[in-house]
């Protein structure tokens, strides 16, 4: 197992870059995933650090060696595949063996490995079974079999579960949280799924058009987005953002949006004039009819324990999770309050989150350890 | 895949039957001369050059004597003189006036064959596996262009270079030789196997050997043991094609064929009898000539039947 560490990677195809300056570490033994949506860079990214693709700039370290210019296959990982490319021409024990036998190991020991392997993912009943019959799930352990089988200093995951059907991926988020519990290895997991991500990881770093736009713990991430991107990828629903023009100064603690006044987190730089955005996550609004924000509900989604209440405002829709028990009325006019500790400032034209409060918290916590 | 998949309208019961018919008269009609090949090579000569033609006839192996044989004319005197015929071909060859001489050149011609067009299907698959993976994998400068250029090779008739070919063959010793023609029918049929090994490895995913490398294997082996395997439906059906036509070549092996060389092809219709051709050792020439391509088709069919729809059917 080893630490990887990306450095100003990048990776152009013909004039199109796909992945603009990287840098990111994963530390020993950590859960990585690498969120965003489609053709943001993300396989591009993996096939990089595995060897597939060589960076047009920049470097990767595996365990403090630069590999950036290695072969495949002097660098000691394992990828997993979105199809899983199991060989179809033969069966799931020779799948699983074919890395060992590459190292020339002994069909004895070979023969052993793989069936204690098979174990670990509950597949030994399957080991003489063709791959081609095998259901989506069982090949999808295969797949990781034939990655643990070998050790290897990290594993590379590229949407593993992008083929399975729902209710399976649950299941496998779940054991392969589990398996990574138990073997403890480096891993790089790649999806355009948020809830896959906020499952797993030990960090996550988000990326749009090549670029990460953020990277931290899954916390982090939610609570504060370093982007509107971010703000507004992550969360189900995402982010509401209320759009307002102020001049904002180190030290505010209030804005105005149409006249009512909104307590945030204490600035912590000087922004100037210009058109900002506040973020609000659902749940950090409530109704109270005391409050000058006000809109009429518009719809309601139950989901059991909460509610996502949608209410039109003179700002736009914005939706609130609310408890599941609390009685609304479509069409109902209601007073809108904002937890004032938990709100975020963007600015509109960046994108960018201003300093805030909720970061001093951040760093308190980071030196808390 | 499921019937609705297929026609929403079941075809009518008499509109089967017709279709049948048809089906049944086509295969009745392309099969004609073939028996009537199979019928000759089983007549004797006097009842292959009956007229009107015999159906109906008692068989003789006697087309099949003269086919490997050399015979010469003798007196009556002698024939008797000699021991007793020991087998049928002997016997029936006395009744005609004659004795066996020795070999034909059947034998050696028809190894000839063997050994020209195996040995030029062997080097154009695996000269066109190589290419294909390589025009399939990696960014070739110009690929479009030399793709091109390599279909181009095959659309003058080969034929109408004959002329060049006899003379360079000439100059470089290769005429009359099987290393000339082995050459010579891979490359007629290396473009075509180009083509279609490249739309079958096309059709393999770039993960299978990506998977292996990572995996500890070189480009090569990953080649090996993970490509090719897969790639095995199209290979089949390409060497069977590129058999048929080096099997089947007549003009180049005429041109440039004459004797240690010399093909089946050009061959058999020289087998001359007494007073004009040997119709049913002519026959018994084709006949076993057809036996190689038969038996290669069959054993491939599984693999040609599913790689003839070229890659569409997914394993
Ligand atoms: N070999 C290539 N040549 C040219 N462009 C490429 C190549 N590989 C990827 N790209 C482009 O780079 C961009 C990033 O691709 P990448 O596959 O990394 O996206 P991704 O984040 O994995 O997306 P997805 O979620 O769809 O898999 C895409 O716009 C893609 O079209
Ligand atoms: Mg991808």
């Amino acid at each position: 197992m080893a630490e990887i560490r990306v450095e100003q990677l990048r990776k152009e195809f013909g004039s199109f870059t796909a992945v603009q300056n990287s840098n990111f570490v994963v530390e020993d033994g950590e859960f990585f995933v690498m969120l965003g949506p489609s053709g943001c860079g993300k396989t591009t990214t993996l096939r990089m650090i595995a060897g597939l693709e060589l960076p047009t700039s920049g470097r990767i370290l595996l365990g403090g060696e630069d590999v950036s210019q290695k072969r495949a296959r002097e660098r000691d990982i394992a990828f997993v595949f979105q199809l899983f490319a199991l060989y179809p021409h033969m069966n799931v024990r020779k799948n699983i063996g074919f890395p060992l036998l590459a190292q020339g190991m002994q069909k004895a020991e070979i023969r052993k490995q793989v069936e204690e392997v098979a174990r670990l993912l509950r597949i030994d009943h399957l080991l003489d079974k063709p791959v081609s019959g095998l259901a989506g799930g069982d090949r999808q352990r295969v797949a990781l079999g034939r990655a643990i089988v070998r050790r290897p200093k990290c594993f590379l995951m590229d949407e593993p579960l992008g083929t399975l059907d729902a209710e399976f991926r649950d299941l496998m988020v779940h054991e392969l949280r589990e398996l990574h519990n138990r073997i403890h290895a480096t891993t790089v997991y790649v999806t355009h799924d948020q809830h896959e991500a906020m499952a797993m990881a030990d960090k996550i770093a988000v990326m749009n058009h090549g670029v990460i736009e953020q990277f931290g713990t899954p916390q982090e991430i939610y609570d504060r987005p370093a982007t509107m991107f971010v703000a507004d990828f992550i969360g189900s629903p995402p982010m509401n953002f209320l759009k307002f023009g102020a001049t904002l100064a180190r030290g505010d603690r209030k804005v105005g949006v149409r006249g009512a006044e909104i307590v945030i987190p204490e600035l912590r730089e000087d922004a100037g004039e210009a058109e900002y955005a506040l973020g609000i996550r659902p749940e950090h609004i409530r109704f109270d009819d005391a409050s000058r924000l006000r809109g009429a509900v518009y719809g309601a989604e139950y989901l059991g324990t909460t509610q996502i209440v949608a209410v039109e405002t003179a700002d736009g829709m914005l939706k609130a999770r609310v408890p599941a028990d609390q009685t609304v009325k479509v069409g109902e006019q209601v007073g809108l309050a904002l937890n004032g500790a938990r709100l975020s400032v963007f600015e509109k034209a960046s994108g960018r989150a201003l300093r805030t409060a909720l970061h001093d918290e951040a760093l308190r916590s980071h030196a808390h350890g | 895949m499921s019937a609705s998949a297929h026609s929403v309208i079941e075809p009518s019961a008499t509109s089967k039957r017709v279709a049948g018919a048809i089906v049944i008269l086509y295969a009745v009609i392309t099969m004609i001369p073939l028996f009537w090949i199979i019928a000759t090579s089983f007549k004797t000569p006097p009842d292959s050059i009956a007229y009107p033609p015999k159906v109906v006839f008692t068989p003789s192996i006697e087309g099949y004597c003269n086919l490997f044989t050399t015979r010469t004319r003798q007196t009556a005197e002698y024939i008797q003189s000699l021991p007793p015929a020991t087998n049928f071909c002997d016997e029936t060859t006395r009744k005609r006036n004659m004795v066996i001489a020795g070999q034909s050149n059947f034998l050696p011609r028809f190894v000839n064959s063997l050994i020209i067009a195996f040995g030029s299907t062997f080097c154009a698959v695996f000269l066109g596996t190589l290419t294909a993976y390589g025009f399939s994998r990696f960014k070739v400068p110009l690929a479009d262009d030399l793709l091109f250029f390599i279909l181009s090779t095959r659309m003058m008739p080969p034929i109408a270079v004959a002329i060049p070919i006899y003379l360079m063959y000439r100059e470089l010793g290769l005429s009359d030789t099987a290393l000339g023609m082995i050459l010579l029918y891979t490359a007629v049929n290396v473009s075509l196997a180009v083509w279609l090994l490249k739309g079958f490895i096309d059709e393999i995913p770039r993960e299978y050997e990506e998977a292996a490398m990572i995996d500890g294997y070189s480009r090569l082996q990953s080649f090996w043991k993970v490509v090719l395997p897969q790639a095995t439906t199209g290979i089949a059906a390409t060497a069977i094609f590129c058999l048929i036509f080096a099997w089947n070549e007549y003009a180049f092996a005429a041109l440039l064929t004459s004797g240690t060389a010399q093909t089946a092809p050009p061959f058999i219709p020289t087998i001359i009898g007494e007073g004009g051709q040997d119709w049913p050792a002519v026959a018994a020439g084709t006949t076993i000539f057809l036996v190689p391509i038969l038996v290669f088709t069959i054993l491939l069919r599984k693999q040609l039947l599913r790689g003839i729809t070229f890659g569409a059917v997914r394993k």
